[in-house]
């Protein structure tokens, strides 16, 4: 058993190498960095300095502050999308049904890179490119996430919904006072899923941001990469440190959630 | 009566409910998809008035273009280091980390945080940690007095290291899919099988882990395609396709194409054998899935 933890920690060890150079690098001189020595710790610390350009030279809060708003603002369609049209399909009988259900499965087949192109000229023809509105609008319909509250509600009991029927209640308030209530596992678990998917992409913002003023984190560690730190190593730890640090947290604080999440949502690829 | 209202009612609450995600379906994904089909025959640029339809041509170029080839090339050797190399490795650490209850949770999330970390910053942290000279790797090879390798900027070994971050974020992902599976194999059948003289813990790997555990490693086997077929981060950050097309993979090429020569044509032709590729591997999987025997 014992050699089950050695082995676990030594691998471990190895897996979390990028990040102990990484803050290690972020809090040293950069001639201590260009000396290449093999100690993790720092002999003089530089942290204040690193960070301090980091934080000086590039908007770093603004940069996150873009993350929320467009991860915030794509979770919010997704769900006004998605969640009324996973209880329709399934527990609503009306025309279409079969065709609506027929669409999400034929949109699951589709990676989000191919309708890139057309969007993009969409974007650019309406003058909507470097925008909120370009970063946030290509994802809000998700028919992963219609066909994942799609199972979920379905497994809901009937009686449920007769009882908020008899009680009075139409279709839109049973959807969400009564379905998503029921369903927070399925919420959270695509929650994670969306956030941690759109903060780290890098191929739409690339293509439809230019400046800092709607860059995502993703966008802000290459800019001051290819802007600002040239050779210097520590600045651009730093900078990488505190762009990776949220989502890092937020994973560290609920990592069952996080596993869980991801992993019932796997199957999206 | 009463009854026929409330069917109607229910059609039209129905209709009313998937209305909204129609038509965002419609104008954000379907629309745009079949854009990209017919763009694939065109010979459109960004900015040109008028496009032509041109057939085969932007097909018939790609094959002609060594470039594409060589990213064809780059991509397949791509996907053939990182998906064997994360499936075996996240086979290994989930039977690692299920074996016993001591510090599952934590090296569950040890393994797990690449898979949640930025993508872009930690191929910042890649590329100190595999630079030429300053690089903590290279550094510890000349102590050890090996020799040092230019890791992402000699053609010989950039696809290698490229392989190697893609295998270190995606082992965490294939290692939860794993538990996942594990978890739903019933313990008796471990008894059952030492009963049965199956001594060794190799052999109950062999007799009962592996043959239950198969819809699920191919599950992890055809995601584990598609997502280093999707590789673009890494090779934007560290090499740009480069050293001389060494690192050219299929969509950093669409995109180039694309966003930075505005030959849309071209790269949504490039786009479209993207979407094959991805296709024929779902295809594929779906036909093993309905043949193969259902243990669990």
């Amino acid at each position: 058993m014992t050699a089950r933890i050695a082995v676990l920690a030594l691998l471990g060890a190895l897996v979390l190498m990028p990040y102990l150079w990484m803050v290690a690098a972020s809090l040293k001189p950069v001639s201590e960095i260009f000396r290449a020595s093999l100690s993790l710790w720092p002999e003089h610390f530089a942290a204040a300095e690193n960070y301090g350009k980091v934080l000086a030279r590039v908007p770093v809060l603004h940069y996150l502050w873009n993350g929320v708003v467009v991860c915030g603002g794509i979770l919010v369609f997704q769900l006004l999308f998605a969640v009324p049209a996973g209880y329709a399909l399934a527990k609503l009988r009306f025309p279409g049904r079969g065709l609506a259900f027929g669409a999400v499965m034929l949109g699951l087949l589709v990676p989000p890179h191919v309708p890139a192109l057309p969007l993009y000229v969409a974007a650019s023809g309406l003058g909507l490119l470097d925008s909120y509105t370009a970063l946030i609008a290509p994802f809000t319909i998700s028919v992963f996430a219609i066909f994942l509250f799609r199972q979920f509600f379905g497994a809901l009991p009937d009686d449920l919904l007769h009882a908020a029927r008899l009680d009075g209640m139409g279709e839109w308030s049973i959807v969400w006072r009564v379905v998503l209530p029921n369903a927070w596992p399925a919420a959270t678990a695509f929650a994670i899923f969306s956030v941690v998917s759109h903060w780290n992409d890098l191929f739409w913002p690339l293509i439809v941001v230019q400046g800092h003023a709607h860059a995502t984190p993703a966008l802000g560690v290459l800019y001051f990469r290819s802007e600002e730190a040239g050779d210097d190593f520590g600045a651009m730890m730093a900078a990488a440190v505190l762009m990776t640090l949220p989502l890092v947290l937020a994973f560290l604080l609920a990592q069952r959630r996080f596993v869980e999440g991801i992993a019932t949502t796997g199957l999206k690829g | 009566m009463r009854q026929r209202s409330q069917l109607a009612g229910e059609a039209i609450a129905g209709a009313l409910m998937t209305l909204p995600a129609g038509i965002a379906y419609l104008l954000l994904l379907l629309l745009p998809t079949l854009a990209t089909v017919l763009l694939a025959f065109s010979d459109y640029e960004l900015g040109a008035p008028v496009l032509g339809w041109i057939g085969l041509d932007n097909f018939r170029e790609m094959l002609a273009d060594r470039g594409f080839g060589v990213s064809v090339r780059n991509t397949l050797i791509y996907v053939g280091l990182v998906t064997p190399a994360s499936i075996l490795g996240g086979l290994g650490l989930a039977l690692l980390v299920e074996a016993g209850a001591r510090g599952r949770a934590l090296f569950r999330a040890v393994f797990f945080l690449p898979v949640v970390s930025l993508t872009v910053a930690m191929a910042a942290a890649w590329q100190y940690l595999l630079h030429p000279t300053i690089g903590p790797v290279n550094a510890a090879l000349r102590a050890m007095g090996l020799g040092t390798p230019f890791w992402l900027s000699s053609s010989d070994t950039v696809l290698l290291s490229l392989a190697a971050i893609g295998t270190w974020e995606s082992i965490g992902f294939n290692m939860v899919l794993f538990m996942a599976g594990l978890t739903a194999i019933p313990r008796e059948l471990y008894a059952a099988a030492q009963v049965d003289g199956a001594r060794s813990a190799f052999d109950r790997f062999r007799l009962v882990t592996w043959p239950l555990l198969g819809p699920t490693t191919l599950f992890v086997l055809t995601i584990s395609m598609i997502r280093s077929l999707r590789v673009f981060d890494t090779v934007a950050v560290l090499t740009q396709g480069g050293p001389n097309k060494a690192s050219e993979v299929l969509l950093f090429t669409m995109y180039q194409q694309g966003f930075t020569y505005l030959r849309l044509g071209y790269s949504a032709a490039i786009t479209l054998v993207f979407l094959a590729v991805v296709l024929a591997l779902m295809w594929v999987q779906t036909r093993v899935l309905d043949r193969r025997v259902h243990y669990a």
